[in-house]
C-alpha cells in the first residue's frame, strides 16, 4: 500500500513534465491552426482577419499565458475544447478510447495465446528442427512491418475472396458485438502477429534459462512429471520478462496503433491524435498525449504489481 | 417421391431466401449512397473552409447564388437570373421563390445581404473576402431581388459568387452565431451527423428547390488509405469514392464491376521559381529553366501520363495551345546559351521544396525536374516537408523553388489576381510583377465582352509564360470511382460532387 501510494504520488509530477514537453513541442512545429485550416489560402487573409482567427483558435496570447490557462483548466478537470470537433477534448478522447483499448486487449490476448505456448514448445524442443521452424516464423513475424501485413490481408480478402469487414461503418462493442468483433479481428491479428513473435522469442529464451536452474533440476529429481515441471515450476518464473515486454507493448498499443487504425479506417485514438497533429488542434493533441502518458504509467504500475504475484521473492518498496 | 418433394421444397425455400435477400439489399442500396473519401472536411463554416475536402462536403449542404456547370458556364442556383447594368457597376439577382433553408424558412434577399456582409466583415475571416472588395453596397428592393452596387466594373465577381465560400446562409443563424456549429443551408442534403475523420451521414432535403434527389441519403466513410478504398469498392461495400492518387485510380478500370470517372481539372502542377532570389532574379535564368524542362516527361514519369501539359490558363475555353507558348518544346542548347548569357555558364545550386503526399506526385515531380535541370548545371536539392510546414514556408515566400499544386477558378481573373496584380495578396509568394501583367489583369477584369476578354487573357498567358516566374507543368484529372449501377454523376473540371444530388442507384 505504502509502495502504491508512493508510486501514485509521482504521477502528477510526470504528467506535468509531459504536458510541458508536448505543449512546447507542438508549438515549435512550423505552421499553426490557421494555416492548417486554410492551407495556402491563409495568405489571402488581411492582418485583421488573421487576428480574429488567432483569437478564435486561442493562439493570440504568448505561450506561457496559453499554457497557464490550459493548466488551470486541467486542475478544474477541463482539458479544453477541440477546435476540429467543437467539443470538449475529454469527451472526444473517451469516445475514441474504447476501440483502441479493445484492439490492444485483443492483440495482447492473441500474442500471449500464441506466443507463450510457442515459446515453451521451442524451448523444450531446443535445437530440434521444430524449434528452428518456430524461431524462423517468429523472426519473420518480428521483421514484417504491420502495414505490409495489413495491406496483404486487405488485398487478399478483397481481390481474392471479395469480402472485407465493413470498413468505415464501425459498430461499437455494446451495440453489435458480433459485427464489432468481425471488424476488429483482422486489425488485432495484424498487430498481434509481430507482438506474438516477440513474445515467442522472449518466452523461449526465458524458458531455456529457467530450465537450467537448480530448482527445476530439484523438481525433476523429486520425480515431478515433465509437464508439471514445465508449466507449474518453470513457467511462472519464465513469465517475468514476458510480462515486462507485454506491459511495454500494451502501453504502446494504448497510445493508438496509428498505422493499423489508418489502414483499417478504425476511429481509434491513434488516428485521432495523428489528425489532431496534422490539423494543429493543440488542445486535442495536448489532452490526448497526457491521456496516453497516464495510461502508460498505469500499465507500468500493473506490470510491477504482476512481478510480485509471479515471483514471491520480489518485494516491492523494500530497500 | 418423398425425397423429391423435400428437395423441391428445400430449393424453393433457398430461392425464396435468396430473393428475400436480394430485395432487402436492393432496397437498402436504393435508399442510401455509400461513399468513401480519404480526407475529411475540417469544419462546417462555408465561409471559412478552403480545403478541397471541406468544399466537397459543404457544397452538398449549402448553395451559392450561382454555380458553374461541367462546361464552366454560369448556371442558376439560388438565383434564377442575373444581370449587369450597362456600366458594369450594378449586378442584380432574382432569387428562386422555391429556395428554402433546411430549417424550413424561405431564402430571401435579406439572407443574401447578411451572408455577403458576413463575408466582407474582417472579423469573420472569410476566405473569399478579397474577391468581393468591389461591393460598395447591397440593396434588397424586395424579398426576391438583390442588387450589388460595385465601386468599379467587375465581371469576374460573378464567378467568385459561384463558390461555396460565397454560400448563402440564413441571416437568423448568423445573428445567433451558430454558423459552423449547425450546418443549415439550402442544398440537396442535410447533415444529420458528423463524426470528424470517421463518418458523415447526410439525408435528402425534401424542400430542395432543385427537386427530389435520386437517393434518400448519403453515408460517407473516411477511409484514409486509398488502397483500402479500392478494396471496399471491390467488395461492394461502397458505391462511390473520391480518389486522389493516380496510382490507385488507374487500377479501377481493371475491375469489371467498377467505373472510373476521369475529368481534367482546373488546378495545375507548377514549379514556382522565386524571382526575388538570386539567380532567379535574372529573366534569362528563369527562361533557361523553362527551356530545360520537358513537361511531358515530368507528367509521364511522375503521374503515369495521367494529365495534360498546360500553360498558365487551364480553363478550356480560354487556354492557348501550349505549343504556341515560350519554350514549351524542350531545348537544352537554348537553355545552356541563356545560362551563359546570364553569366551562369557553370550553373548554380538551389533548393526546391515540396509537400509530402500533397499532391501524391510531388516527390516524383521534384526528382524528374532535378535530373532535367542537372543537364544545364543546376544542382537541385529536394526538401520534402509535412503539408503545414510547407504551407508556412510557402506563404513566407521562403523558398528558391517550390513544387505546388495550385487551385484553379472558372475565371482567369479570380484565379490569378492574387499572384499577378500589384495589389494581389499572394504577391509576396509570387514575388514577381511587371506593368504588363498588372494592366492586362485590370483590363480583363473590367471588360464585359467575352471575345475581347479572351484576347486580353491570351496575351496575358503568352507574356506570363515568356517571363517565366513559374514553370507551368500540367493539369491532372480528378477521379471518382463508382459501381456500374450508379447513374447520373457528372464529373466537372472544378471537381465538384454537386451532381450527387441527382445520382440514382440501379439494380
Amino acid at each position: 500500500m505504502n509502495y502504491l501510494m508512493r508510486r501514485l504520488s509521482t504521477f502528477p509530477l510526470v504528467l506535468l513534465g509531459v504536458s510541458i514537453v508536448v505543449f512546447v513541442a507542438i508549438r515549435m512545429v512550423p505552421g499553426d491552426s490557421i494555416t492548417a485550416m486554410l492551407g495556402t489560402e491563409a495568405g489571402l487573409l488581411t492582418p485583421a482577419q488573421r487576428d480574429s482567427l488567432a483569437a478564435y483558435f486561442g493562439i493570440d496570447q504568448p505561450w506561457f499565458i496559453q499554457y497557464g490557462r490550459w493548466l488551470l483548466g486541467i486542475l478544474h478537470g477541463n482539458l479544453g475544447i477541440s477546435v476540429t470537433y467543437g467539443r470538449p477534448v475529454l469527451d472526444v478522447i473517451l469516445e475514441r478510447f474504447p476501440l483502441t483499448l479493445e484492439l490492444a486487449l485483443l492483440s495482447m490476448i492473441i500474442a500471449l495465446a500464441v506466443g507463450v505456448p510457442a515459446g515453451v514448445f521451442a524451448a523444450t524442443h531446443n535445437e530440434k528442427p521444430s524449434d528452428l521452424v518456430v524461431r524462423v516464423v517468429a523472426m519473420i513475424g518480428q521483421s514484417t512491418p504491420n502495414f505490409v501485413l495489413a495491406l496483404l490481408i486487405i488485398y487478399a480478402l478483397s481481390a481474392g475472396f471479395g469480402v472485407l469487414p465493413a470498413m468505415g461503418q464501425f459498430a461499437p462493442l455494446w451495440q453489435d458485438p458480433l459485427r464489432n468483433l468481425s471488424q476488429l479481428i483482422l486489425p488485432a491479428i495484424t498487430l498481434g502477429f509481430a507482438f506474438a513473435a516477440s513474445v515467442t522469442r522472449i518466452s523461449r529464451s526465458a524458458m531455456l534459462d529457467v530450465l537450467s536452474d537448480d530448482y527445476v533440476r530439484t523438481a525433476r529429481s523429486k520425480g515431478a512429471s515433465a509437464r508439471s515441471v514445465i508449466w507449474r515450476h518453470a513457467l511462472p518464473n519464465a513469465l517475468i520478462p514476458v510480462v515486462t515486454l507485454s506491459g511495454i507493448e500494451f502501453g504502446y498499443l494504448l497510445g493508438g496503433a496509428v498505422i493499423v487504425e489508418q489502414i483499417y479506417a478504425l476511429p481509434g485514438l491513434g488516428r485521432m491524435v495523428l489528425d489532431a497533429i496534422l490539423q494543429r488542434d493543440y488542445a486535442l493533441v495536448q489532452g490526448s498525449v497526457l491521456f496516453i502518458a497516464f495510461n502508460f504509467m498505469i500499465v507500468n504500475l500493473l506490470v510491477d504489481l504482476a512481478y510480485v504475484a509471479l515471483d514471491p521473492r520480489i518485494r516491492l518498496g523494500e530497500r | 417421391m418423398g425425397q423429391h418433394l423435400t428437395r423441391k421444397l428445400l430449393s424453393g425455400i433457398t430461392l425464396a431466401a435468396m430473393l428475400g435477400v436480394a430485395t432487402i439489399s436492393t432496397q437498402a442500396n436504393a435508399a442510401t449512397l455509400h461513399m468513401a473519401w480519404a480526407q475529411d472536411a475540417t469544419g462546417l463554416d462555408p465561409h471559412k473552409q478552403t480545403a478541397f475536402s471541406s468544399l466537397r462536403l459543404l457544397e452538398l449542404i449549402y448553395e451559392p447564388l450561382v454555380r458553374v456547370d461541367a462546361s464552366l458556364q454560369i448556371v442558376p442556383a439560388i438565383a434564377t437570373s442575373w444581370e449587369f447594368s450597362k456600366d458594369g457597376k450594378a449586378l442584380t439577382f432574382k432569387l428562386d421563390p422555391k429556395a428554402k433553408f433546411q430549417g424550413g424558412a424561405a431564402v430571401t434577399s435579406a439572407d443574401v445581404k447578411a451572408s455577403f456582409e458576413r463575408i466582407l466583415d474582417e472579423k469573420t475571416s472569410a476566405a473569399a473576402r478579397a474577391n468581393f472588395l468591389s461591393i460598395a453596397s447591397i440593396d434588397t428592393p424586395d424579398p426576391a431581388t438583390v442588387v450589388f452596387h460595385l465601386s468599379q466594373p467587375d465581371v469576374p465577381i460573378l464567378t467568385a459568387m459561384s463558390d461555396v465560400n460565397a454560400a448563402i446562409v440564413p441571416a437568423s443563424e448568423i445573428k445567433a452565431g451558430t454558423i459552423g456549429t449547425a450546418a443549415i443551408g439550402s442544398g440537396p442534403f442535410k447533415l444529420d451527423k458528423w463524426d470528424p475523420n470517421a463518418k458523415e451521414v447526410l439525408s435528402a432535403n425534401k424542400d430542395w428547390a432543385g427537386g427530389p434527389t435520386g437517393v434518400d441519403g448519403i453515408e460517407i466513410s473516411v477511409l484514409p488509405d486509398e488502397t483500402a478504398i479500392l478494396a471496399a469498392l471491390r467488395t461492394k461495400q461502397i458505391d462511390f469514392a473520391l480518389l486522389n492518387d493516380p496510382l490507385v485510380a488507374t487500377l479501377v478500370p481493371k475491375e469489371a464491376s467498377l467505373q472510373l470517372n476521369r475529368v481534367p481539372v482546373l488546378s495545375y502542377h507548377v514549379l514556382q521559381l522565386n524571382p526575388s532570389r538570386k539567380p532567379m532574379t535574372e529573366l534569362k535564368v528563369r527562361q533557361a529553366i523553362s527551356c530545360a524542362i520537358d513537361r511531358q516527361e515530368v507528367l509521364d514519369t511522375a503521374s503515369l501520363g495521367e494529365g495534360k501539359v498546360t500553360g498558365p490558363l487551364t480553363i478550356p475555353a480560354m487556354a492557348t495551345d501550349p505549343s504556341q507558348l515560350f519554350c514549351y518544346k524542350r531545348d537544352v542548347e537554348k537553355a545552356k546559351a541563356l545560362m551563359k548569357e546570364a553569366g551562369y555558364a557553370d550553373g548554380f545550386s538551389a533548393t526546391v521544396i515540396g509537400a509530402t503526399g500533397e499532391p501524391p506526385t510531388a516527390a516524383a515531380e521534384a526528382q524528374v525536374i532535378q535530373s532535367q535541370l542537372a543537364e544545364i548545371g543546376v544542382k537541385l536539392d529536394i526538401k520534402m516537408m509535412e503539408l503545414n510546414v510547407y504551407v508556412d514556408a510557402w506563404l513566407k515566400g521562403d523558398f528558391d523553388m517550390a513544387i505546388a499544386l495550385n487551385g484553379g477558378r472558372a475565371d482567369p481573373y479570380t484565379m490569378y489576381n492574387r499572384y499577378w496584380t500589384k495589389a494581389g495578396n499572394l504577391q509576396k509568394v509570387a514575388n514577381y510583377i511587371d506593368d504588363t501583367l498588372d494592366s492586362q489583369m485590370q483590363r480583363g477584369r473590367a471588360e464585359t465582352d467575352p471575345a475581347k476578354r479572351k484576347v486580353i487573357f491570351a496575351e496575358f498567358e503568352k507574356h506570363l509564360a515568356e517571363v517565366s516566374p513559374w514553370i507551368w507543368l500540367y493539369t491532372s484529372y480528378s477521379y471518382t470511382a463508382q459501381q456500374k449501377n450508379v447513374a447520373g454523376f457528372v464529373p466537372t473540371p472544378t471537381g465538384t460532387l454537386f451532381s450527387l444530388g441527382k445520382v440514382t442507384i440501379g439494380q
